[in-house]
């Protein structure tokens, strides 16, 4: 007679009392599965949007262009760089790029604005830039002509086709001057963006500001955000100063913190959760062991170890446990996948809000494994801890009164 | 041969109240093979002196000497193994362990001694036909009856071989039938493997039975008679 056949039979011994018990773990493990699946696709979602519209995972650039951003922090895009990127077998693209500021010009009107430099396939690879194209046509490698961000452009007065003046200073404080018709206009889901950015071929940027070669900064894609850490670390590794690297972490602090801030709501959302658990848990417990109080006195009475007889009552106690947690995310899994594949739809001003801040209006999902384990792992400290009362129980016990019960 | 010997057993409950001596400095002796009855009115003492006897209750002052052996200077561990290998138990209200079948309650024991398995089946299926329930050996205690349940508690307490088996009340819930019937079985058992068989009991059929019978009162020995039996 195995200590587990005991402590499995004297599950079913009521067995709904067993079914509610482990039901409210399992209804735990579903909304706590659900909820995290939801917020880990809010943030997956974000970090995709920011990472592939702008910023990349990673970025290359040299120190003094950290600290100050002018076109004479920039450096020239030599091989040993090049080689570092393409050994990195994490980095599944990566596109260069001539970042600098300068006005903007059509007749009488005249605005600051963000020139970007960019090898248009790469970039289009990188950041999807094409899909931002409202009127006219993306750009080619070979182009002198400019993309216009729409308000920029409305700004301006300007349209496909017409005509714009970028003047600013150069390298080493050339003048930058030059005339670019305009290829087409972006729109972009930022308001932000859309007020200030043109872009253009690099190697009409780089002859613009007189910096032939040189860039601002190299900007690095990865599969996913998982693979992060190890390539970051690898990187940081081989590349040696002047240049440096920096995550989109480093780069992205405030959605870092926006991240970091609704992680830590959705935790006290859920420590709620599953102490209202723990305490249900606890009371059936409680029940399980003072009803049983006679027949425990009677088991060590005929010689069963105190140890022994702690060891069954714990087993049952992880078996409630284990049923609900089990259940809970053997459900999760399916449900969780169905919404991964098809992200809710938002609607109204929900919708309108998202779209405002450049975020695709859908609720996602998330699969990510850490996902459903650490609920296992939740339930399984919740267990050992409501365990601790049995236990103590079954070496506490006084024989006498628990056999006068 | 004195397989018991109790010395100047005592037992004082401290309420906030009064102070009780449920047993007062009992000194008494048990042979081997003995079928004794410890009776006495309701309070008198009968329950307590039996635990202590059976290492259930710590006493205030004496000694238990079973087998050679001071039970009460055994650690907690080692009085669970020595319950276990020497002491049988029969209870009121028979306290068989409801998620085990009657055959398991009796090979629990065993199981627990750690016999081996074609060992404890073998025992466990003589003794439940010695008790005579072999037919009820895979029935859960809530399907047997009252004196059946009593028979596998019975069966239980001889399946570690013990050198005594103490009875606390063993027929007060049983029916006349189910109750002779079980003395009967008793009997025949205390003569068949030679056990020490103590009952404390105010049932007069059991005390018919007995062979010795030792009156307690007030926590001491009133009087202490053997009787030859059939």
């Amino acid at each position: 007679m195995k200590i587990f056949t005991i402590a499995w039979r004297n599950l079913w011994r009521k067995p709904w009392r067993t079914v509610i018990s482990s039901g409210s773990i399992f209804f735990g493990v579903l909304l706590s599965t659900f909820m995290t699946s939801m917020q880990y696709g809010s943030y997956e979602s974000m970090i995709n949007n920011v990472v592939k519209f702008y910023s990349g995972y990673m970025q290359i650039f040299t120190e003094d262009y950290h600290e100050n951003k002018t076109i004479n922090n920039t450096f020239i895009f030599n091989g040993s760089i090049k080689q570092i990127i393409e050994d990195e077998p994490k980095v599944t693209n990566y596109t260069p790029r001539l970042e600098y500021f300068s006005l903007a010009s059509s007749e009488n009107l005249t605005k600051g604005s963000i020139i970007i430099g960019i090898d248009p396939i790469r970039e289009n690879m990188v950041t999807g830039l094409k899909k931002w194209v409202e009127k006219g046509r993306y750009l080619s490698k070979d182009d002198d002509a400019v993309l216009i961000a729409t308000d920029l452009a409305k700004y301006l007065n300007v349209g496909v086709g017409d005509t714009i003046v970028l003047y600013g200073q150069g390298y080493h404080g050339v003048l930058a001057a030059g005339i670019y018709p305009v290829k087409g206009i972006l729109n972009f889901p930022s308001p932000e963006l859309n007020k200030q950015f043109i872009y253009m071929p690099l190697n009409s940027c780089q002859q613009l500001f007189s910096a032939p070669n040189r860039l601002s900064s190299l900007v690095l894609m990865l599969h996913d955000n998982y693979q992060l850490p190890s390539a970051l670390s690898h990187l940081k590794s081989k590349i040696k100063p002047p240049f440096m690297i920096r995550s989109w972490e480093e780069l992205q602090p405030g959605l870092v913190q926006m991240i970091e801030g609704d992680k830590a709501g959705g935790l006290f959302m859920k420590s709620i959760l599953y102490l209202i658990i723990t305490f249900g848990i606890l009371g059936t417990i409680l029940m399980m062991v003072s009803e049983r109080k006679r027949e425990l006195g009677v088991m060590i009475a005929i010689g069963m170890q105190r140890y022994l007889l702690s060891r069954i009552l714990f087993i049952e106690t992880f078996f409630i446990g284990l049923l609900g947690a089990a259940a809970g995310i053997i459900v999760s899994i399916p449900i969780t996948y169905y919404y991964y594949l098809n992200p809710v739809p938002l609607e109204g001003d929900a919708a309108k809000t998202m779209i405002d801040m450049g975020i695709e209006p859908y609720m996602y999902f998330s699969i990510q494994p850490d996902i459903y384990y650490v609920q296992a792992v939740v339930v399984f400290i919740i267990t050992l801890f409501i365990a601790v009362y049995p236990v103590i129980k079954a070496y506490t016990l006084s024989l006498t009164s628990a056999l006068r019960s | 041969m004195n397989v018991i010997e109790i010395k100047g057993l005592t037992k004082i409950y401290n309420t906030s109240e009064v102070i009780v001596k449920a047993v007062n400095g009992i000194d008494i002796n048990f042979e081997k093979g003995e079928f004794t009855a410890i009776v006495g009115p309701s309070g008198s003492g009968k329950t307590t002196f039996l635990n202590m006897l059976g290492g259930l209750d710590k006493p205030t002052s004496g000694k238990v000497i079973i087998g050679g052996v001071d039970v009460w200077k055994l650690s907690s561990r080692q009085l669970i193994d020595f319950r276990m290998n020497n002491i049988g138990f029969v209870f009121q209200s028979y306290n068989l362990i409801p998620v085990l079948t009657a055959g398991e309650n009796v090979e629990f024991i065993m199981h627990l001694q750690g016999k081996p398995k074609k060992e404890r089946k073998q025992r466990t299926k003589d003794l439940l036909e010695a008790v005579g329930i072999g037919n009820r050996i895979n029935a859960r205690p809530s399907k047997l009856s009252g004196g059946q349940q009593q028979r596998v508690a019975v069966a239980r307490a001889l399946a570690s071989k013990p050198e005594f088996i103490l009875a606390d009340e063993p027929t007060a819930n049983l029916d006349s039938t189910a109750t002779n019937s079980l003395l009967e079985l008793m009997s025949k058992m205390n003569k068949k493997y030679n056990t020490t068989f103590i009952f404390a009991t105010h049932d007069q059929r059991v005390i018919d039975k007995a062979h010795r019978i030792v009156t307690i009162e007030d926590g001491k020995i009133l009087s202490d008679e053997c009787f030859e039996r059939d």
